[in-house]
């Protein structure tokens, strides 16, 4: 299938997917669950990723500051610019992307190909609405919060790593304060959703178009990882483009 | 009463069914017959609609499905039930859940209703016990008594098997044969069965359709079965080494 093909369906795939669902009360249901599965879950992976990235960039930029003529504080005011644009969504969504979307392209492959899907039409139930909606609001909704989630721990793991004496801490609060804007952190919430909807689609697309055993459920979710990385990166830059330049 | 004419159906230029026409009656056990490969399931999924025919006319009654709307379709597939090759339970829900889910989506009768219903469910296939378990948790056996249940909650007008005994034992595959041919006939139910096994033939063939290589190659019952000269067809029935004289026995008499 060339690239055009893979656009047209998953395009027939979402006008189905958003549709008014049948029952309100089981959308609602499984868009908790969803949420606690791939929300919480994913908390853990975001504070230990977040912290240790937080302490190497602050280790780095405490090199590439290193000049007489720029204020210590400095250092902190990079680090914080770094996981607030870029870290935090892009960086903190590729990880996620792994995660959650190879989670999700192997769990729809799988009632794919045990024939669970089939059921769920023979049912009568636009199964795309029932299964991948709630999948990708859930997801949506989620994703801000662990990306404010990566920010504090970012610069957390910053503060703390100036403790061990690479520089002052006090330097290091005054400089993440120093010349705030707020809009950065809009920014990377917007971009987050984006990533987040990409996510939970892609691999719900390659989740769905699974066919045959349980090695094509392992290709779907290794198709899932890798495209969903590079739309993500795509849809990176063009918005940097679009919400900053 | 389900009537297929004249349907065919290819994936990328393969041909699987070749100009098919049969007819299914109520409170009947139709069998489709034929060897693995041979297009059986893609028959039943094509009479459902999982799959799109290319060409043909698939009437349930004097519905044609052909036709119809994809609103017309949603209100009739809730008069259908299907029994899978591999269950096709949903795995993260228990057995109770499993047959209560068709309720939960469709039924607009209270809870209580469906309680009762899906007590009665269970009963009915003997899994009262396990309602609680887990797909996972439960023998290949009691899965496929449980997607029996969650086939028959809505109360379907029509039933459709795939290899209900793919998997089990001879024991249990006669149990679960019996349990639906006895769920059809309670119920009027057009049911069928797609199988190649010879027993469950002998045992609750109320009409077979034998598919070769995606054409109709013979139609009948189990009491004709034996005297058909339909040579792939004897094949398949004398394949196993436990049939092969029965078919000079039988005409010895
Ligand atoms: N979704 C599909 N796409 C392409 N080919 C298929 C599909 N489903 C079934 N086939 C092909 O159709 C033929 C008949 O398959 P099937 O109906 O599953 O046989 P069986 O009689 O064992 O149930 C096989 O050659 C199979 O490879
Ligand atoms: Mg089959």
């Amino acid at each position: 299938m060339n690239l055009f093909a893979h656009i047209g369906r998953y395009a027939m795939l979402m006008t189905q997917v958003f549709r008014t669902p049948q029952r309100w009360r089981i959308l609602g249901r499984q868009y908790i669950k969803e949420m606690e599965k791939q929300g919480l879950e994913s908390i853990l992976i975001t504070i230990i990723i977040s912290v240790f990235i937080g302490s190497a960039i602050t280790m780095q930029m405490v090199l590439n500051t290193e000049n007489p003529l720029l204020p210590k504080y400095c250092t902190g005011l990079v680090t914080r610019e770094t996981i607030l644009l870029e870290f935090s969504s892009t960086i903190l969504c590729l990880i996620l992307a792994g995660k959650v979307g190879s989670n999700i392209a192997s769990e729809i492959g799988t009632m794919r190909i045990t024939e669970q899907i089939d059921a769920l039409q023979i049912m009568g139930i636009n199964a795309p609405n029932y299964l991948i909606l709630p999948k990708i609001l859930g997801f949506v909704t989620i994703t801000p919060v662990l990306v404010i989630f990566s920010m504090f721990f970012g610069l957390l793991g910053g503060y703390i790593i100036s403790w061990t004496g690479v520089m002052p801490p006090s330097q290091y609060i005054m400089g993440i304060q120093y010349a705030f804007v707020p809009y950065y952190i809009t920014y990377s919430i917007i971009k987050s959703l984006f990533f987040a909807f990409i996510i939970a689609s892609v691999a719900s697309y390659y989740g769905y178009y699974a066919y045959g055993g349980a090695l094509e459920v392992g290709k779907a979710s290794t198709n899932a990882v890798v495209n969903s990385s590079i739309i993500i990166l795509l849809f990176n830059v063009l918005l940097t483009d679009i919400l900053l330049i | 009463m389900i009537e297929v004419r004249n349907i065919s159906k290819s994936f990328n230029g393969l041909t699987v069914l070749d100009n098919i026409s049969a007819t299914f009656e109520s409170g009947k056990t139709n069998l489709i017959i034929g060897q693995s490969g041979s297009g059986k399931t893609v028959l039943m999924k094509s009479i459902i609609g999982i799959h799109k025919v290319d060409s043909g006319t698939i009437m349930y009654g004097d519905e044609n499905f052909t036709d119809m709307s994809e609103s017309e379709v949603t209100r009739l597939r809730q008069k259908v039930g299907m029994l899978f090759q591999g269950s096709a339970l949903f795995d993260s829900m228990t057995v109770e859940e499993n047959v209560r889910f068709p309720l939960e989506m469709f039924s607009d009768a209270p809870k209580s209703y469906w309680q009762e219903r899906v007590k009665f469910c269970l009963n009915r296939v003997g899994l009262s016990h396990a309602a609680r378990l887990y797909p996972s948790e439960i023998s290949g056996g009691m899965q496929k008594r449980a997607a029996i249940a969650r086939a028959i909650v809505l109360e379907p007008t029509y039933l459709f098997c795939d290899e209900p005994n793919s998997g089990l034992d001879p024991k249990t595959s006669l149990t679960i044969d019996q349990l639906i041919q006895e769920i059809t006939r309670e119920n009027n139910i057009t049911t069928l069965i797609n199988t190649h096994d010879m027993n469950s033939v002998m045992g609750i063939g109320d009409k077979i359709i034998f598919i070769h290589q995606g054409h109709k190659s013979w139609e009948g019952s189990k009491d004709t079965i034996f005297d058909s000269d339909n040579e792939d067809l004897n094949n398949l029935v004398f394949a196993s080494a436990l049939f092969k004289d029965v078919k000079k026995l039988h005409a010895r008499h």
